[in-house]
């Protein structure tokens, strides 16, 4: 009936959409979009050392991207320069090393397209177990440090105060943006991976009245993307990544009338 | 100042300075398990500063805390809820410990809001907020509890049955309470020892030791010290927030 390949696609699509969900409604309760950028950017680099060394793809995008991360927060102790000025340096230095790199490297035939925009076709068996292993490892994680992050999103003064130790669970859950980048680069590629943690939390957020259900419905979301995205991927012959990206802001804009009702039902 | 068992927190002639500016200098207190602490003074004097320091939440201090407790219940100054959040009062109830329902609604009937349950925190008006926010600290059971200015933007008569309030709690829970207020009438008989800021200890010790202060009466003027003796009586009923009146 489907292909291998497709299937293949479908079941990492899958496990990556059960992590961006949650992990997408803290990127938009902590306006973390551009710092999703930032370390998806720097994910560039990241393959391109893979290459260099022949190294697996997703531990290389984990590394690089992580202490990006760690340089950055270093960045913002140490400088006056705002917040936005040094994630667009990092994002674009990091993008643009990349792409030199990947000048040198004219010996290796490259899919820059296939990088930059997911392609299903290169979802191998051993990409699905990281993803599998990688996003339930990241889920346990998520879970344990739930509620010192999110009582420091809501207020970090009352997290600290009662004791809850939030600058530790932002340390860790920077390192679990870098980690769900890692394993998702091959489905959605690098310039939409930050699209896939945003669209669907947004769209959440306009249904939900609290955020255990935010949670439940992006993932929702992120579900339905995947598998529509992939679908008519394989309908129309349209790249994975942008072809999900699309399913999602479908259903962004359809959630928007549900707003609109709610909006009416107070007047 | 001898430490002894009953202390929660102590503040040893501690400071803390931003951008080469000290907001507060030398201030020594301590909080102790059963007594309301009142720190009063003029905006920018450093009151909220002190509460933070006591709380942990500025680090790079100059001086000593020691704090002999955990359990802690804040209510801050400041707290505002970001709309890309969807929050209910339930939800912020559970914010930083895992309660039962029954304690839940038990701490949102003392501050009067257990109607609020299931409302979205942004619908609130200020005054109800204040209120979630109090029951909030107090759900916990704390030891100790640092209210800052707990109630701002709430009516007359809700204020007198929230200072009740927060004196029963001190009372059955035999917790320690730093309270601030830069509104010198809601410095009431309840507090055991009040402390005067102005960026340092202008002055400290009973109310009434305070209101006799010279100090205290050039920072605040000869007016200041009467309001306080007005409130030194105490109320013998309470109006409840439907309207009825109980006796103490």
């Amino acid at each position: 009936m489907f292909d291998d390949f497709f299937i293949r696609a479908l079941i990492a699509g899958i496990g990556v959409a059960l992590v961006t969900g949650p992990l997408g409604c803290f990127v938009v309760w902590r306006r973390l979009s551009y710092f999703g950028d930032t370390l998806a950017h720097s994910a560039l680099l990241g393959v391109t050392i893979a290459y260099s060394f022949e190294l697996n793809i997703a531990v290389s995008v984990f590394l690089v991207s992580s202490i990006i991360a760690l340089f950055l927060i270093q960045l913002q102790k140490k400088t006056n320069l705002p917040g936005d000025a040094l994630l667009g340096l990092l994002a674009h230095s990091s993008l643009a090393v990349g792409l030199v790199v990947i000048g040198f490297l004219a010996f290796i035939r490259f899919d820059i397209m296939g990088l930059l925009f997911g392609d299903i076709l290169a979802v191998t068996v051993n990409d699905l177990i990281i993803i599998w292993f990688g996003g339930a490892l990241i889920l346990l994680v998520l879970k344990l440090i739930w509620k010192p992050l999110f009582a420091s999103t809501v207020n970090y003064e009352l997290a600290e105060a009662e004791g809850l130790n939030p600058d530790r669970a932002k340390a860790i859950f920077t390192i679990l943006m870098a980690a769900i980048i890692a394993i998702s680069i091959k489905m959605v590629g690098l310039l939409l991976i930050t699209g896939m943690l945003i669209i669907p939390a947004a769209m959440a957020r306009n249904i939900s009245d609290n955020p255990q259900k935010m949670v439940l419905f992006s993932i929702i979301g992120g579900l339905l993307s995947v598998i529509i995205g992939l679908f008519s991927s394989l309908e129309f012959n349209t790249a994975s990544g942008p072809s999900i990206i699309t399913a999602s802001l479908v259903l962004f804009i359809l959630s928007l009338l549900k707003i609109k009702q709610s909006i009416q039902l107070k007047n | 100042m001898g430490s002894n068992n009953n202390t929660l927190v102590k503040l040893k002639n501690v400071g803390y300075h931003q951008n080469d500016k000290w907001l507060v200098k030398g201030v020594s207190l301590e909080v102790e398990k059963g007594k309301i602490v009142t720190l009063i003074g003029p905006n920018g004097s450093g009151k909220s500063t002190t509460a933070k320091i006591a709380l942990g939440i500025y680090k790079k201090i100059e001086g000593e805390v020691e704090k002999y407790t955990n359990k802690v219940g804040y209510v801050p100054q400041k707290v505002s809820i970001d709309w890309t959040l969807p929050l209910r009062v339930n939800d912020f109830m559970v914010l930083t410990e895992n309660l039962k329902d029954d304690a839940i609604n038990e701490a949102l009937s003392l501050t009067g809001v257990v109607h609020l349950k299931n409302k979205n925190l942004g619908n609130l008006s200020g005054g109800e907020f204040q209120r979630v926010l109090l029951a909030r600290a107090i759900s916990k059971k704390p030891e100790l509890l640092v209210l800052d200015e707990p109630v701002q933007g709430v009516d007359f008569t809700g204020e007198i049955a929230l200072y009740e309030l927060i004196k029963k709690i001190s009372d059955d829970l035999n917790c320690g309470i730093l309270l601030i207020s830069h509104d010198l009438h809601t410095v009431m008989s309840a507090t055991d020892h009040v402390v005067c800021l102005n960026g340092h200890v202008c002055c400290s010790g009973s109310p009434i030791d305070v209101a006799k202060n010279m100090e205290y009466k050039a920072l605040f003027g000869e007016q200041a010290s009467q309001i306080l003796s007005v409130y030194e009586h105490r109320h013998d009923h309470v109006h409840s927030s439907e309207g009825d009146i109980k006796k103490n």
